[in-house]
């Protein structure tokens, strides 16, 4: 097991190198660098820089440098003081910025996921018990129409009956006596008020699919010798399933948490950026947009190591739970 | 016992025509079955030739603008009017602002029937391109008066002449999208399944890395940094490869599993022992035993290019205005204020809806149909 995991965090590192070159690759992507968006900034506000002086801010940046150097200077800083560099449009340190947010979104996606796991495992383990039952068609077209929904389709949807027919809006995150106020007990109260919508938004896509894997894999196991044993064992109906064929039909789901997270960060982006929520989609969408690309980049490579953390965790966790895999 | 005898000799027939049937006839039989992905492949052919020719189903163009005509909602089609049957007609319209809030509110008048006609002389356009014509699917005599099948915007555009020509980008996308990813797809995954050893184990580490990337932000990074004065085309190429450069992985794989599989048939054995080069092998003994899969896999990939496609636009990183598209269209819908002025605003998002699901379950059918030799 140990060297199970050494293994697997062994291969994450050059994972890990490769998505931090590929976030400093978008940085680079736009014409211009640092200094003439500086530069451009600067004019803006009635200054001006001479060719002589962006000369010398970029020996001082070294974006005088060859690119390779760049990327060493900019992962070490990075690496070794926790800089992220600076964002143009905020006039403020990267690392100021985000850290808040990426909180918030990492909370989202997480109570995401527990409510995906939780709505799927059950109403797949239905529909498979109960095949072709009515609640099993209900829940088959729930499937296949919850996977067709893009994420901020549904949340424009239900901003809309919401407003409609509950007057009652579910943008944002807060009310908006606690949107700046300090984190206290009524602003968490406030906040769960506010958080079912995007976390019902984030969980259906996720739901959907996954009620039509884990009833596929229940109905694959529940044919299965060992099953019809438990039963000829005396067993109770509660005891069989649970005990049995949902314990080994869960294995493609702890597969599969490494993927689910990309997917919920990628589909908090556009929901947040729909219900206005202070996650990280408003903020990397603005930056893109303003090309305030050190601030993007950041906000790329952290989503993506979380990625990278979380398909190791899942691997981890699948190794545990299933011995075959370790020694494979 | 008589009728036993009278259908013996049919059932023979009819298990005669099933061992001489061709591959392909054989998987047609087996996707009829599956009811849903027919109806869906009969819907995708009509919305594609719908937007083929946009221009000729859609009674307008799409930057026609109507000053009196803005925000009108969606108008329906009757077939009977207080004297009975008329054939198809819409009521007239009134216009008049609400005295407290000064918003335009529309009001059907009753009395006023216009009748729908088919093929009607309305806006000219150059048919495909190519034919300069005025003739249009349906449309109202009066070209004073209009028909909004689906209601108007903001500046009083036909939303479903923009639905139309809007789906010309959108669809095309994903079949542009998926065919980039084909080739990628395709070549690495052969490469991959075919050599195996280091070449193999490589591109399945890329394969892995890239997946590791969350998709929606690499495609903004990556989308942001298309320069906004480019010329609409180059742009909309440009997004469509920004979208394959992820979906490839997922082709990659299911042509890299068949290769495997295929690897070891005697069939591929006869033809190497034979002196077929590598490249023969591949293209004509390896892949046509694949076109099925991969047929499927590829319908599949289909509606998360066309899902890219309309989120990049939607947040305004894709593909902008003047372009019509379905995710630009859906920018119109972005904030509360507008759905709640205009909900038919949301119509591009629920035909997108619908094109996802349809190529779903027709990718569905496709793979459940594309091994006609299994179970």
């Amino acid at each position: 097991m140990v060297g199970f995991i050494i293994r697997r965090i062994a291969w994450a590192i050059p994972t890990l190198a490769f998505v931090s070159f590929i976030a400093f690759f978008i940085i680079q992507l736009p014409p211009g660098d640092y200094v003439t968006a500086y530069a451009a900034q600067l004019k803006h506000s009635g200054e001006y820089l001479s060719p002589d002086q962006e000369e010398l801010l970029r020996q001082q940046f070294g974006l005088d440098q060859p690119i390779f150097i760049q990327y060493l200077d900019w992962i070490g800083n990075i690496l070794l003081h926790g800089d992220f560099g600076r964002s143009l449009e905020w006039n403020a340190n990267v690392s100021d910025l985000i850290w808040d947010r990426l909180g918030l979104t990492l909370a989202i996606s997480t109570l995401s996921m527990i409510f995906t796991w939780a709505i799927a495992i059950p109403i797949g383990v239905y529909s498979a018990t109960r095949q072709y039952s009515f609640f099993d068609y209900v829940f088959t077209i729930f499937g296949f129409v919850g996977k067709g929904i893009p994420e901020f389709m549904l949340a424009l949807v239900l901003m809309w009956l919401g407003f409609v027919y509950f007057n009652f809006d579910v943008g944002g995150l807060f009310s908006a006596e606690y949107a700046t106020a300090p984190w206290s007990y009524d602003r968490v109260i406030d906040m769960l008020k506010h958080l079912w919508v995007p976390v019902v938004v984030l969980a259906t896509g996720g739901a959907a699919g996954l009620i039509r894997v884990m009833r596929a894999n229940m109905l694959d196991e529940m044919g299965k010798p060992y099953v019809e044993t438990a039963y000829a064992q005396g067993l109770s109906e509660r005891q069989v399933i649970w005990h049995y064929p949902v314990r080994v039909a869960l294995n493609p789901f702890i597969s599969t948490v490494g993927w689910a997270l990309p997917a919920l960060f990628s589909g908090d982006i556009i929901a947040a950026v729909v219900l206005n929520l202070p996650t990280t989609g408003p903020l990397l969408l603005k930056a893109l947009q303003m090309q305030d690309m050190y601030l993007a980049g950041s906000f790329i490579l952290i989503l993506s190591v979380f990625t990278v953390v979380g398909t190791l965790l899942s691997d981890i966790l699948l190794a545990w739970s299933d011995p075959r895999i370790r020694y494979g | 016992m008589s009728t036993l005898a009278s259908t013996a000799p049919e059932d023979v027939r009819q298990e005669e025509r099933l061992y001489t049937a061709k591959p392909w006839t054989l998987i047609w039989w087996r996707f009829r079955k599956h009811k849903l992905a027919v109806a869906s492949l009969v819907l995708l052919i009509l919305s594609y030739s719908g937007a083929l020719f946009a221009d000729f189903v859609s009674p307008y163009r799409p930057f026609d603008i109507e000053k009196l005509q803005t925000f009108v909602p969606p108008q329906s089609v009757h077939l009977f009017s207080a004297n009975g049957f008329e054939g198809p007609f819409v009521y007239g319209l009134k216009r008049s602002r609400d005295p407290d809030t000064a918003r335009v509110i529309y009001a059907t008048d009753e009395t006023r029937i216009i009748p729908v006609r088919f093929f009607v002389e309305g806006p000219e356009y150059d048919f495909l391109g190519l034919i300069p014509t005025k003739l249009h699917l349906f449309g109202l005599d009066d070209p004073k008066q209009k028909l909004n099948l689906l209601g108007t915007d903001a500046l009083g555009r036909d939303l479903f002449t923009r639905l139309m020509y809007g789906a010309r980008v959108t669809l095309s996308a994903g079949l542009v999208g998926v065919s980039f990813s084909f080739l990628l797809g395709l070549g690495l995954g052969a490469i991959s399944g075919y050599y195996g050893g280091m070449l193999d184990t490589s591109i399945q580490r890329l394969m892995e890395f890239i997946r590791s990337i969350p998709t929606i932000p690499l495609w903004m990074g990556l989308a942001a940094a298309v320069p906004i004065a480019w010329d609409p085309l180059y742009v909309y190429v440009l997004i469509t490869v920004i979208l394959s450069l992820i979906g490839w992985t997922y082709l990659a794989r299911v042509v890299r599993g068949r290769f495997l599989a295929l690897r070891n048939e005697d069939y591929v054995m006869a033809a190497r022992l034979s002196g077929a080069s590598e490249f023969r092998i591949i293209t004509k003994h390896m892949l046509p035993a694949m076109t099925s899969y991969i047929i499927a896999a590829l319908t599949l990939a289909v509606p998360e290019m066309i899902l890219g496609e309309t989120a990049l636009s939607f947040l305004g990183l894709g593909l902008r205005p003047p372009v019509v598209s379905w995710g630009v269209l859906l920018q119109d819908a972005q904030n509360l204020r507008s759905i709640a002025l205009a909900p038919w605003l949301l119509l591009p998002g629920v035909a997108v809806v619908i094109i996802v699901l349809a190529f779903n379950f027709l990718g569905d059918g496709l793979r459940d149909a594309a091994d006609p030799y299994g179970r």
